[in-house]
This record gives C-alpha cells, structure tokens and sequence, in this order.
C-alpha cells in the first residue's frame, strides 16, 4: 500500500530523513520508535504532505501513485490520515461542524454529493460512543479548551469518522493517562481491517501493548535501523534507546 | 461653503429650535467656540496622521433632514438583533421614531435625550453628568456637544438591572443626497445595576451618511456595563464615534466593537478609571474589503491603584483596506498594581492592504505589569496543515483559519444571540461555509 524508498527529507537544508526505505500492507500495523530528534514526526509529516519539508531523494507512493506532487488534501482525499501529536485549536467552529466540513470535502473530491444529514448524524453517534465521547463534547469548538486527553481521543474520532485507508498516529499516547490510553487503543483495533493499514509513532512501548504491532520499525538519525516484530519494541523498553545508538556506531 | 462653515452657520438655525435658557446651553455655546477654532483635525496631528477627513469636508451634507421619514419594519427587521426582546430606541435620519422603539420608565429609564436635556425631572442627573467625561477640547467631540439635542438617554438606579438588553438604532433613509447627523447618548448605570447595550448605525442606500456620535457611560461602584457596537455599514457610510468612559470602585464595563463595514470609520474609545479594582475591557473584531477604513483609536487612563485592563483587537484586511490600531495606555504614578494587558493581532490577505498598529505607553507607576503585542502576519502554516490532512482544500482552510482567529474575540460576548449573528457576519465576510444548524 505504502511504499517509501531511499527517502531523503530536509527543513530549510537541514537534512533530517537520510534514506528510509518502508513498506506497509493492507492489513499490517506497523511501529515506528526511535529517540527524541530522529525523524518519526518529520516522517510523519512528510507522508501527510506538510510543504514546509522538502525531499531531496528517493520516492513515496500510495498504492503504486506518486505522492510528491499531491497537496495535503490531496493525499487526505485519497485516505492517508495524520492523528497530530499537537493538534490545532480551532475557536467558533464546532467539532460537529468540522467533521461536516472534512468529509464533504472528501465526498466532493471523490465526485459524491454532501452526505445527508441523518446520515451524517448517525455516523458521529455511532463513532462518538465507540470512543466514549459525550455529545455535549461534540458542539465545543475544535480542540479549544481540550485537556491533552481530550485533543488525542478527538484526532482518533476524526479517524473513525474518516474510515482512512492509511492512518499514521503521531504519538497519540502522549498526554493520555491509562484509562484514556485504553480507550483510545481500543477504538484503533476496531479500525484494524484487511483493507487498510496503521502506523504507530511512539517514543515509549506502553501503547504496543494495547495496539499490537506486526512489525517494529527503530528510527536514528533519520533511517531505519533495525526492524523486526513486536518483540523488539521490548527490547527497547528494557536496554534502552543507548543500545542502538551504541548497535549503529559498531 | 465647507463642511466648517456650513456647520458654524447652521448653530444659529439650531439655536432656534432650543431652550437657550438652560444651562445646557451654555455647555453647547463653549463647544461650538472651541470647533470654531480648531475645526477639522487635519493629518498633521499625530492622532489624525492616518485617517483623512479631507473628502468628507467636501460632500455638501444636510445638517438637518428636511423632513420626517418613516420606514416599516419588515423592511429593517434585519438590521435588529430580532430573535430576543429588547428596548428599543430607533432614530430615522436622527429623529426619533416612537413606532420601532420600544422605551420604558419601569424602575429604569430607558428613553430619549431629547426629553433628559428639556424636562425638569432629569435636569438634577443633567447637571451632575452630562458633558463631564467627554472631552472639551477634542474638536469633533466639542462639535457633537454643540449640537447635541438627541440621542439615547439610559439611566439605571442602585441595584436594578433592566429586564432585557437595549438595542440604539440610528437609521438613514437617503432621503437626503447627503445627510450628516450627530447623535449624543448617556449612560448611567448607578451602584451595583447592570445594563447590556447594542449600537448600530446603519445607511439604507448608497445615499451619503456622515454620523459624529458622542457617547458618555458612567459607571458607579460595583456596576457591570456590556456595550456593543456593530459596524457594518454600506460603503458610502462615515463613522466618528466618539465614546468616554468614566469608572468607579470595582466596576466592570466591557466594550465590543464589530467593525465590518463603512467607507470611513474612526473609533475613539477612552476609558477612564477613577477609582479601585475596576476592570476595563476592550474588545475588537474588524473585517475589511474593498476600499474600506477603520481607525481604532483606544486609551485606558489608569489614574488609581490595583485594577486591569484587557484589549484584544484583532483586524483582517483585504483588497484596498486599510486599517489603524493605536492603544494608548496611561498608568498615573499612584495608579500601583495596575494590570495593563494589550494586544493587537492582524492578518493581511492583500498585497495593497495597508495596517498601521501603535502601542503607546505611558507609565508612571512602577508596580505594575503592563504587556503589550503587535502583530501583522500570515495564518499560522501548521493549523493550515492540519486542516487540510483533514482533506479540507487549501483556500476553505485559509477561510475557516480566519473565521477562528477572529471568532476568539467573541468570547466575552454575554448574549448568546448576538455572538451568534456576529458568528454568521463573520462566516459570511470570509466565504465559510460552516453550518449552523448543529
């Protein structure tokens, strides 16, 4: 599905990403981890299409199509989907409204009418109660006044709204406490499917508890690695992110 | 014959028509001397330097409608935040219309200026508050004072809080080619009452208006004042409004500006706290097309210890606008542990749109924290980006990016409906499309 290779990535010629090579499938989760400052944001950002990052080398494909030229929305509109480690607050627009406004974007790029009212209602009750989210919740404005808890459970109900076929999840972990944690994991393994793909970014290997990776990606200085399954991210936990860092200088 | 003169010569057809025996008067003949003397400002004074009032000095406006206008409401109904019950006081071409407005003498006094400066039962509160906060020596505040005769009258007592909030309706038929008019308006709002105020001046053609408004509040110990005004006028429409503040022991008076629309539009808007833990708060909204201007021009006078002031404007500004914001802050030596907060945001949508923003401090007083910001910028990349990950197109991004920048200011607005028209004014004026129904 996703397809990265030999990616090289830079802010204001400040080379950040230096040869990534992925491959995501239909149907796999995939953990990114690394330390502070290794590149899994800019990764992140750079899939979603932020224009700020400029690639230097190598290509990214969704499904066989070139992703380089697409505008974010582009990208959105073909469902790659970014949960924000920080997401925007947005004062007078209601989360109701915004959820209205992204999908009928969506619809209308793909040559669909807006969706019906009733329809659209019934979506957000059915995705509002699979995350626990009170109604009352969903006529604030976006984000505005969230707690850090509030803001993550927020970018995974857009998720759910949003059905997207690749969704990259940004350390959604930080800020949530346990409770929080497990709801938020649980209404991603309800969005687990055979015809679409996850990526988790995490600095920490409490949430691959909850979300159980196929695969465990270790990010340095803006490459993978190491990979392996989720066993490594154990692994990590224990020795440290040292230990790679130690690995990739021998 | 300029606007100056016509104006000087017209005094002696006004003097005609008012009791030159009260002492009103008397306030009136000083005024009129000291625009004879000043006139116009022109943009050599620091305070003028960007805003012109050249072209307008040269459009021959009628200083008094020839007639008596009439107009039914259907046909106004829109200009009236409609969905609540309020008092209403409503002038057609500056006269009083007794059929849209809705007064009351229940325990507040809710009625026309007219009456105040004429009948007896109000020359005690004349006496004691009228012209003392508004300034003798500014040249159009002096020339409202001269030819001040109608208006809005407010008084609330001790303790009373009127049943719904009063909306100041000033209509302009275009019946005239051009029509100059200069309502004045007093606000009292005694110990401890509270009172919510809606102001909008609005032009019914493309007919020339030119409005000069003076507006004094005075509010005692421990009141709570709301005052809005929504500016969004046709763009033959001029605007000088000329409002003072007087403040006393932990009063609070919150002033909301909507400015979107008008040709010309000057806001003088001065607060003066003469007593202990007030609060004075000053808020602004202002979205311009076209060749549109607005002036802001605010001053908060800190002339006692321990209170705040809080100013939050923020400007968007397209095609050939232009905007000015100046802040001046005054914090008197005893003035100690005043909070002094200011800020000023604005974005510029058009390469020809012009902002000019001045924060002016002068501060005495050493105990004090006092923060001031000025900003002129762009929308903020990383919210854009998050809106269009969402798959929103960047121009709708753009647009409801702005709709939020602005809409932080409403906030504070205490009633709900109007927050809500202002919302759609607002939605309206940057082409979002966000829907309201939910």
């Amino acid at each position: 599905m996703l397809e990265i290779k030999d990616l090289h990535a830079s802010i204001e010629d400040k080379k950040i990403l230096n040869g990534i090579n992925l491959e995501v499938n239909a149907g796999e989760v995939h953990a990114i981890m690394g330390p502070n400052g290794s590149g899994k944001s800019t990764l992140a950002s750079v899939i979603a299409g932020k224009e700020e990052f400029e690639i230097k080398k190598g290509s990214l494909a969704l499904d066989g199509e070139d992703l380089e030229e697409l505008d974010p929305e582009e990208r959105a509109h073909k469902g790659i989907f970014l949960s924000f480690q920080y997401p925007v607050e947005i004062p007078g627009v209601s989360v109701t409204n915004f959820m209205k406004t992204a999908i009928n974007a969506s619809r209308k790029a793909r040559g669909l009418e807006d969706m019906p009212a009733n329809q659209m209602l019934k979506l957000i009750r059915e995705k509002s109660e699979m995350l626990e989210i009170d109604r009352k919740f969903l006529s604030r404005s976006l984000n505005e006044g969230f707690s850090g808890g509030e803001k993550k459970r927020n970018e995974i109900f857009q998720m759910a709204m949003l059905e997207p076929k690749l969704a990259i999840l940004d350390e959604t972990d930080s800020g949530l406490d346990i409770d929080a944690l497990r709801i938020v994991a649980n209404g991603v393994n309800k969005l687990r499917g055979k015809d679409n793909a996850i990526i988790v970014i995490t600095h920490y290997q409490r949430l691959l508890e909850y979300i159980v990776p196929d695969f465990v990606h270790v990010l340095h200085d803006g490459k993978i690695v190491k990979s392996g399954t989720k066993e490594l991210a154990l692994e990590l936990e224990e020795k440290g992110y040292d230990w790679i860092k130690q690995e990739t200088v021998v | 014959m300029d606007l100056k003169d016509k104006l000087l010569s017209s005094f002696i057809a006004f003097e005609n028509n008012v009791d030159l025996d009260h002492p009103v008067h008397e306030v009136r003949s000083e005024a009129i001397k000291n625009f004879e003397e000043k006139g116009f400002p022109s943009k050599k004074e620091e305070a003028w330097k960007y805003t012109s009032l050249n072209g307008i000095q040269k459009v021959d406006f009628s200083i008094f409608p020839k007639k008596e206008n009439t107009l039914e409401y259907k046909d106004i109904k829109k200009y009236f935040l409609h969905e609540i019950d309020t008092y209403k006081i409503v002038f057609i071409d500056g006269v009083y219309s007794s059929y849209l407005s809705e007064t009351t003498h229940d325990g507040v006094d809710v009625c026309l200026m007219s009456a105040a400066l004429t009948k007896p039962q109000y020359k005690q509160v004349i006496d004691v508050y009228f012209n003392k906060v508004a300034s003798k020596d500014e040249s159009l505040t002096t020339l409202n004072t001269a030819f001040s005769k109608e208006g809005a009258y407010i008084y609330i007592p001790k303790n009373k809080v009127p049943k719904k909030p009063i909306q100041i309706v000033h209509l302009a038929t275009g019946n005239e080619a051009a029509l100059m008019l200069q309502p004045r308006n007093l606000v009292i709002v005694e110990e401890n009452a509270e009172v919510q105020i809606i102001e909008r001046h609005q032009s019914l053609t493309g007919n020339e208006v030119l409005t000069n408004s003076v507006t004094e509040i005075f509010a005692a110990k421990d009141a709570n004042v709301d005052y809005y005004k929504v500016q969004n006028d046709e763009n033959t429409a001029s605007l000088i409004d000329n409002t003072y503040i007087s403040q006393k022991d932990k009063s609070v008076v919150r002033v909301h500006t909507f400015s979107f629309g008008g040709k010309l539009t000057r806001n003088n808007l001065n607060f003066y706290q003469n007593g202990e833990y007030m609060d004075s708060v000053l808020k602004g909204v202002t979205i311009l097309g076209e060749k549109q201007h607005v002036d802001h021009h605010t001053l908060v006078h800190h002339a006692q210890p321990n209170c705040e002031s809080h100013q939050d404007y923020k400007g968007i500004f397209g095609e050939k606008s232009t905007g000015v914001f100046n802040g001046k802050i005054i914090v008197d030596k005893i003035a100690q542990k005043t909070n002094a907060f200011q800020q000023n945001n604005n974005i510029l949508i058009s390469d020809k749109a012009t902002i000019n923003t001045k924060p002016q401090l002068e501060i005495f007083a050493d105990d004090v924290k006092c923060s001031h910001g000025c900003t002129i910028g762009q929308l903020d990349e990383d919210a854009l980006f998050y809106l269009q990950s969402r798959g929103i197109p960047k121009k709708e991004a753009t647009a409801l990016l702005m709709y939020a920048f602005a809409n932080n200011v409403l906030e504070s607005v205490r009633i709900p409906e109007l927050k809500t028209r202002i919302n759609k004014i607002i939605a309206n004026k940057l082409g979002v499309r966000v829907g309201f129904e939910l």
